[in-house]
């Protein structure tokens, strides 16, 4: 981004124990483990907050205009407040405008916070809400699709597809086995990927219960701070390099049947040309990916990295997307292991500051860290990305 | 602030009891085409609009994600969109941020909100008490206003009397606002007369369930200038975070509203408010917040609304000459349309309802139970 206003880093980083029911804590306090875990993550007490930004996906819990409520834990009393929410990407979205936020100068110090309970909902029905009422609703799967499955099975067969993405899915597991945070830690095994591929149910079409995110409760906090009180604190940052955010059409159809360039790939490839990026798996040491499901996760390789033909698919095979790989891909575990879903995209920025900041603790990538991104996905494919690195941008 | 904002462009909706004739895309269309009509903008990916911001909500609109039936109608095909989920206000408070911020030197800004969709408005603000405490009681937006009301009136010198004068005088502005076609002038006799919904107010104490859109167009000071030749900018913002249980506020005051003020004077430079501003628009959804919001904020003496409004305070200070949010607008939108109609005012564009030589102006919006969270912007023109 050539004209930023200001150089902004991340100082602070906390997350919720993410599980299916947190039935110890109500939605304040939930993300109140979030907001003291960070602003502990910091050195910072909320007096030094100036601004707490805000988001979930309402209609899961139903609580209208939630922040409100939610100010008994956010500590956002008597501060400047705002409320963001684009679906999936929420969090990520959150990232962008606490940066701005700070950028633009109005503050020091912005407290992003996203929240779901999912346990309190229903997350497919509250899913299937977001089609339109005249058009989509009928479709009753909300983001339980197998469309992605089918393309990759068309393209690639369905041996070769299907091993894959039961590869892609061990591998997000064992990273999720080094992570105390994550919901699903199941300690699948390589030797299971024939049997898993056989017996797990069928949700829709090639889609598997076991390929799939989890619904999760939890919260993550994100502390942004300009540069000037960075270099006062004394603490080491992930700076925010830039930001992209590429929204859609809904409906999917517009254009008919004609392929149109996923706004994946789109993303990446603005963000990459405007940062002089030429060489993503070199020049980017760490990518947490928002992977729905681990046929997205696989797809979206491609997208995301430019890539074409199978080179996606060998990126799997040779586990170079491992934690101790050449390009490692969520070492948290990723979204298929949790997903507290206005939390989820922040989550995916939190652990790529973390992995800058050398603070991701049993799954710190045993490399170093000089940039690493995060993306967001959501509402009818969407995407946002964010590129960290560890020298503020000059 | 170290810049100033400008907006260069308004547009808004007719604002209807129950618009059966256009969905919200439709509503919003028509605010983008005469958006980009006005600017001569498009939406080209080099040059064009690359990030709008969307006001709506998830519970009224019933849809998760409520933006996500708007994002092509902004235009945000393969663009930014980004969805700010409270009053309006709040969205051109992150718009400012936005461009301030370098990432963006250009925002479409467009909400919308059909209240009628809703069986009950009530029911909606029901939703925003939390399950445990406060929801049990049956409390909900207009419960809460009654309950401000009540500690207002008492500590003030507002009495029935002056509220119904506040709906009258709204009601007749509206007369002269040709975006309120279906608000109706009254008399106090009618306001005192209308039904008690939660005692003190009554059914003309509050705003009517209103369908609408607004949209600005927001841009950097050097945008601005190919795309307006009376460009209105922003000097000011500030918000601020009530607490959430009515029992831990004093809500015959509103130190909230003052907070929010004191930070988007500062911003401006702004030393004290009293005399700074030609004319105000409060978002005023019932019609004791009209006196109580003009407390809080320094520009009538505390405990005084009701002289204020006797003495013909309101007129005098050219306080919501458009009718202000009581005369008729979703209540998540006023303080968006208070900003488009200060905006207008300070084009010389606001029609029947112009004010003479105005120059600055302070748009205000609310949030939440009595007014949980306030936003101020500060407007002025060249």
């Amino acid at each position: 981004m050539g004209n930023r206003n200001r150089n902004v880093g991340i100082v602070g980083v906390g997350q919720t124990v993410y599980s299916s029911h947190r039935e110890d804590v109500s939605q304040p306090e939930l993300c109140n483990e979030a907001v003291q875990a960070a602003l502990r993550d910091a050195g910072l007490g909320i007096d030094d907050v100036d601004c707490v930004v805000h988001g979930n996906m309402e209609l899961f819990e139903l609580v209208h205009q939630p922040d409100c409520w939610h100010t008994l834990g956010t500590g956002a009393y008597g501060k400047e407040a705002l409320r963001v929410t684009t679906g999936g990407t929420t969090g990520a979205t959150l990232a962008c405008v606490a940066d701005n936020l700070v950028a633009s100068g109005l503050h020091e110090v912005v407290l992003a916070v996203g929240f779901e309970k999912l346990g309190e909902g229903h997350t497919t029905g509250g899913i299937t809400n977001m089609a339109d009422p005249l058009w989509g609703r009928k479709l009753q799967t909300g983001a339980l699709s197998g469309a992605a499955a089918q393309e990759m099975i068309a393209e690639f067969g369905a041996e070769r597809a299907e091993r894959v993405s039961m590869l892609y899915r061990i591998l997000m597991d064992q990273h999720a086995m080094r992570n105390p945070h994550a919901h699903r830690r199941l300690g699948l095994r390589f030797e299971q990927l024939e049997e898993l591929r056989r017996t797990s149910p069928v949700l829709v079409g090639d889609l598997r219960m076991i390929h799939m995110c989890s619904q999760s409760d939890g919260a993550c906090a994100v502390i942004f701070a300009s540069e000037e009180r960075i270099r006062k604190l004394g603490r080491s940052a992930a700076w925010v390099r830039d930001h992209i955010t590429v929204h859609r059409e809904e409906t999917f159809t517009l254009f008919g049947d004609e392929p149109i360039e996923t706004t994946q790939r789109y993303a990446a490839r603005k963000l990459f040309a405007r940062n002089g990026i030429r060489d993503p798996r070199r020049e980017i040491d760490v990518f947490e990916m928002y992977d729905p499901s681990s046929w997205w996760g696989v797809e979206w390789l491609r997208d995301f990295l430019l890539l074409a033909a199978d080179e996606h698919l060998r990126m799997v095979e040779q586990r170079e997307i491992a934690i101790d790989g050449s390009f490692p891909v969520n070492p948290s575990g990723g979204v298929i292991a949790s997903n507290p879903i206005g939390a989820t995209a922040l989550v995916r920025v939190a652990e790529a500051a973390n992995q800058v900041r050398k603070a991701a603790g049993q799954h710190q990538v045993p490399r170093h860290v000089r940039q690493a991104m995060a993306s967001g996905f959501g509402g009818t494919f969407w995407t946002v990305l964010m590129l960290l690195t560890e020298e503020p941008p000059s | 602030m170290e810049r100033r904002i400008a907006i260069c462009a308004v547009a808004q909706s007719k604002v209807l009891r129950s618009n059966t004739t256009q969905r919200v895309q439709g509503m919003g269309w028509e605010i983008v085409e005469s958006l980009l009509q006005q600017t001569g903008l498009d939406f080209a990916e080099e040059g064009g609009i690359g990030t709008a911001i969307s006001v709506s909500d998830d519970v009224y609109d019933a849809r998760t994600i409520s933006d996500n039936a708007m994002s092509d109608v902004l235009g945000a095909h393969f663009r930014c969109e980004e969805k700010v989920a409270q009053d309006g206000a709040q969205a051109v408070y992150y718009a400012v941020a936005a461009i301030l911020s370098g990432h963006t030197d250009l925002v479409l800004l467009v909400g919308h909100c059909k209240e009628s969709q809703a069986a009950s408005r009530n029911q909606v603000t029901h939703l925003s008490f939390d399950p445990f405490y406060t929801r049990p009681l049956g409390l909900d937006g207009l419960t809460a206003a009654a309950l401000q009301a009540q500690a207002y009136l008492a500590r003030s010198d507002v009495t029935e009397q002056h509220l119904a004068q506040v709906v009258v005088r709204a009601r007749a502005l509206a007369q002269r606002n040709p975006t309120m076609p279906e608000t109706e002038p009254v008399t106090a006799e009618q306001v005192q007369r209308s039904p008690l919904l939660a005692d003190p107010l009554r059914s003309l104490h509050c705003h009517p369930v209103s369908d609408a859109a607004v949209g600005l167009v927001l841009a950097s000071a050097e945008r601005a200038r190919a795309l307006t030749q009376t460009p209105v900018w922003i000097t000011g913002v500030g918000n601020c975070m009530g607490g959430f249980y009515l029992g831990e506020r004093d809500l015959g005051s509103s130190p909230t509203l003052a907070t929010a003020l004191g930070r988007a004077l500062r911003r401006a430079g702004i030393a004290q408010a009293a005399g700074a501003f030609d004319l105000l628009e409060l978002s005023d959804p019932y019609a004791h917040q009209l006196p109580l919001w003009v407390e809080s904020l320094g520009l009538c003496p505390a405990g005084h609304g009701g002289a204020w409004i006797a003495d013909g305070g309101p007129d005098r200070q050219q306080v919501n000459l458009s009718g202000g949010t009581l005369a008729g607008c979703p209540l998540l939108l006023g303080g968006l349309f208070r900003v488009a109609e200060a905006t207008l005012q300070l084009k010389g564009e606001a029609g029947a309802h112009q004010a003479p030589n105005a120059r600055s102006a302070l748009a205000h919006g609310v949030m939440g139970p009595a007014g949980q969270l306030h936003s101020v912007v500060l407007l002025a023109r060249d």
